[in-house]
């Protein structure tokens, strides 16, 4: 096939037209589709032998995995390495709907699934993940013969896109970059892009100069990139969130409204999926939430109240509290403000706690949060997901309260920094990481990680996996909370509590306080990714330096999200070995971060997540106690206690084992706030 | 010739058994199909041990019996032996109506049909054997 005929040759442009993939190792375009990169997964050997074969005698370049998690550390390591992805329905280690999802949202390449299934059940769930075809067993060498096809059209498709709004957008794009600074500054993203790891940025200011001829056709959406893509989404309210607008605030040169279109549509698919979990409706902390109404100083001790009321009837996980209180610091007046885009979206967390509303009139926060607290859908419905729809709640009205926390001054910047440092979340994490809400600190990633993790709740490795994409939506909103209070008190009991369902005590330890110096220490917590993070976290201490790393610059807000992406970045980039975020906490520390970081971002969902995160992580963690040096935000002060990640993790594990509460310090029921430092 | 009759032998033994898998042999990977075999024949023993556990065990778990089965069947599917993918289907229903007694019947179905199998397999695997040793 001839590029001309194909998308590939559409780009006509310039010769360097067949070069679209910016960095890829574009095969001569006469040959195609000859030299066609393939990667096939399939956890039968003979199945996997023969496709190979077949696939090379169609002039293929072919890589075989017969794992799941394999192929993903393949296309991560190689982003633009394969051209397409053909991969078995059922194998052992994941599921292949869960891959398909997986390389859909990071990678963007088309797949195709295949199975001795023929069931109609089992290939219209192909056609609702994603899959771009579907191969029955035994497969001929003739339904190979013509797979390029959906290289071709993927490809077209998005160089269509690109001409379309190429053209128009690129000239509008290019003053705007100029822009850029002031843009992202008040955007908060530009933060992250700033204080991101630039990487994949370059990337795609590399393909911005091209862009001007010939657009790249395909985007790779990194971590960062989707963190940004979350942080927007959770930023316009998922159900507002239309690709112009996105784009907008997203601000990648390069990027085109049909990139983010598409995109979008997978990231939608996904959380339909993801609501379709569990939709727990943790969270008493709803209510908390709210606490909008009340000024930071009080708030804690307001909030406390409610939460405690709310923890006192234990439906409001500590970590729930945590948040509430966080939030309703941050907020001070703001009546939710924060665009819980996500969490509405999200309906997944569905927390209708109506406990919550019990709490206070801060019932919209909570609301708001609810819905935000969505972001963690997918949080199972054990103490996680309480933990978690309070987490989220909190992490929503953090976000909530963070936003109005900032406008409030320094010190609620700090308080969300270090609520975003506290990434520790790792006890969180892991929770989040079950239940795949990510604590999307300030960033958008959340949900997805965290959301994801909590179903998987059990170390999943996997789903802490998604880099930053989960969590990047969703947890950007609830990051936002509290950091900026220095209430430190809901953090540390929220936190503990919040760890999505993972570890009701964990969250001992004044979420908020844990917040912030976790958050500052905790470093990375926001494993929860977990879908889309490939980096397991696992290394607590990972997110506990990353924690720390953040916590520098988290002092402002914007910082906050700067930090948590940075955490999460870093995170991510410590490529956490596909371990396991089990409900270590380990994940979380990424998502707090990200959650903090998006100090500014209202968006709760996030809060939530990395007050989950915080949470899980703080568990056992004295952090609690810091309240003190919370408001300083000092990471430092934070992580020289920082709970040790294993203790959250015990925390974690003990909750999980549905322990009671009661070992934390902020018991679960009791929700003892007096342990907040207010 | 011997070695031509013997060639001969395993071509049309090639042919009668995997039409697939014998367009797939060429000259780059000469040994093809009979990797493949190999493959399949270990594979599919195992499997069929497992299976066979899994039928043993109280209660039985259909989930898991699903799924060996699953991957047994796909993987006899893609070397071609029909019969063998027959059974396996049938088994399957009988795994979802967990209708044990069922299972068990047809299971019997699918090792004897593997039985089978596997006896032409070995046949063909020797008769390689000899017409790689007489060349």
């Amino acid at each position: 096939m001839k590029n001309s005929s194909g998308g590939k040759g559409s780009m006509s442009t310039a010769s360097s037209i067949t070069t679209w993939k910016a960095g890829d190792v574009v095969p001569v375009p006469d040959q195609f589709p000859a030299g066609l990169r393939v990667l096939v997964v399939d956890d039968d050997p003979t199945c996997l032998i023969i496709l190979e074969k077949m696939l090379r005698n169609c002039s293929y370049d072919v890589t075989k995995c017969n794992r799941a998690e394999t192929a993903l550390l393949k296309l991560r390591e190689n982003r633009n390495g394969f051209d397409i992805v053909i991969s078995d329905v059922h194998m052992p280690d994941m599921d292949g709907f869960k891959l398909l999802e997986h390389i859909g949202l990071e990678m963007d390449l088309p797949v195709i699934m295949m199975s001795a299934d023929d069931g109609k059940d089992v290939v219209m769930k192909g056609v609702t993940h994603g899959a771009c075809d579907y191969l029955i067993k035994p497969v001929r060498i003739e339904a190979l013969k013509n797979i390029w096809q959906h290289v071709v059209r993927k490809r077209k498709n998005e160089w269509k896109d690109l001409e379309q709004s190429g053209s128009v957008e690129e000239g509008d794009r290019q003053p705007k970059q100029s822009e850029d600074a002031d843009y992202s500054s008040s955007v908060n993203e530009g933060n992250w892009k700033s204080s991101k790891k630039r990487k994949d940025d370059e990337d795609e200011t590399e393909d911005r100069d091209d862009t001007s001829t010939l657009k790249k056709p395909r985007v790779v959406w990194s971590v960062e990139l989707h963190q940004q893509f979350v942080a927007a989404v959770n930023q316009l309210g998922i159900d507002k969130a239309v690709p112009k607008k996105i784009l907008e605030l997203m601000n990648v040169p390069g990027l085109t409204r049909e990139n983010v279109a598409s995109h979008l549509q997978k990231y939608r698919l996904y959380l339909r999926r993801l609501s379709g979990v569990s939709p727990h409706s943790c969270n008493p902390n709803n209510s908390f939430m709210n606490p909008q109404d009340e000024t930071f100083g009080p708030l804690s001790s307001v909030h406390g109240l409610d939460l405690q009321t709310l923890t006192a009837t234990g439906q409001l996980p500590a970590q729930c509290l945590a948040t509430l209180q966080a939030a309703v610091l941050g907020r001070s007046t703001a009546k939710s403000s924060i665009p819980m885009p996500l969490v509405n979206q999200r309906n997944i967390f569905s927390f209708e706690n109506p406990k919550l509303r019990f709490g206070e009139g801060q019932q919209q926060h909570v609301n708001n949060n609810n819905k935000q607290v969505n972001l963690l859908h997918g949080i199972p419905t054990t103490m996680e997901s309480k933990q978690l729809t309070s987490l989220r709640r909190t992490s929503q009205s953090i976000g909530n309260v963070s936003m109005q926390v900032a406008p409030h001054g320094a010190q609620s910047s700090q308080n969300n920094s270090s609520l975003i440092e506290m990434g520790q979340p790792l006890s969180r994490v892991q929770i989040l990481n079950d239940s795949t809400v990510p604590l999307s600190v300030g960033q958008p990633i959340v949900p997805n990680g965290i959301a994801a993790n909590v179903s998987t709740r059990n170390g999943i490795p996997e789903n802490i996996r998604a880099p930053g994409y989960n969590l990047v939506s969703q947890t950007s909103s609830i990051l936002n909370f509290p950091m900026n209070h220095a209430s430190e008190l809901p953090v540390d009991s929220f936190s503990l509590r919040s760890t999505p369902g993972m570890s009701d005590h964990t969250s001992k330890g004044a979420f908020h306080e844990d917040f912030n110096s976790e958050i500052k220490g905790s470093g990375g917590f926001l494993p929860t990714y977990d879908v889309f993070n490939d980096y397991q976290y696992k290394s607590q201490n990972w997110e506990l330096q990353n924690a720390g790393m953040i916590l520098e610059d988290s002092q402002h807000s914007n910082s906050l999200q700067g930090n948590l992406d940075l955490a999460q970045s870093v995170l991510v980039q410590q490529g956490f070995p596909s371990g396991q975020i089990n409900g270590q906490n380990r994940s979380v520390p990424i998502v707090s971060k990200a959650m903090f970081s998006a100090g500014d971002s209202t968006e709760p969902g996030n809060l939530l997540n990395v007050n989950h995160h915080l949470n899980t992580i703080r568990a056992e963690n004295t952090v609690r106690v810091k309240s003190g040096s919370v408001a300083d935000g000092n990471p430092s002060n934070l992580f020289a206690d920082h709970f040790g990640q294993e203790d959250l993790m015990i925390a974690l594990l003990k909750q999980q084992q549905g322990i009671a509460p009661a070992e934390n310090e902020f018991d679960f029921d009791g929700y003892s706030l007096d342990n907040i430092p207010v | 010739m011997d070695r031509n009759r013997l060639h001969n032998q395993v071509a049309s033994m090639r042919r009668s058994l995997f039409d697939q898998l014998e367009e797939l042999q060429d000259d780059t990977n000469p040994n093809f199909v009979q990797e493949v075999v190999t493959l399949f024949y270990n594979d599919s023993t195992r499997l069929i041990q497992n299976i066979e556990q899994a039928l043993n065990s109280r209660p039985i778990d259909f989930c898991k019996l699903d799924d060996y089965m699953h991957q047994f069947k796909g993987s006899s599917s893609s070397i071609g032996a029909k019969k063998v993918t027959n059974e396996c289907t049938a088994f399957r229903e009988y795994c979802n109506a967990e209708n044990a007694e069922g299972c068990i019947r047809s299971f019997q179905q699918v090792k004897q049909e593997h039985a089978i199998l596997k006896r032409k397999l070995e046949v063909y695997l020797q008769t390689v054997r000899q017409a790689s040793q007489t060349a």
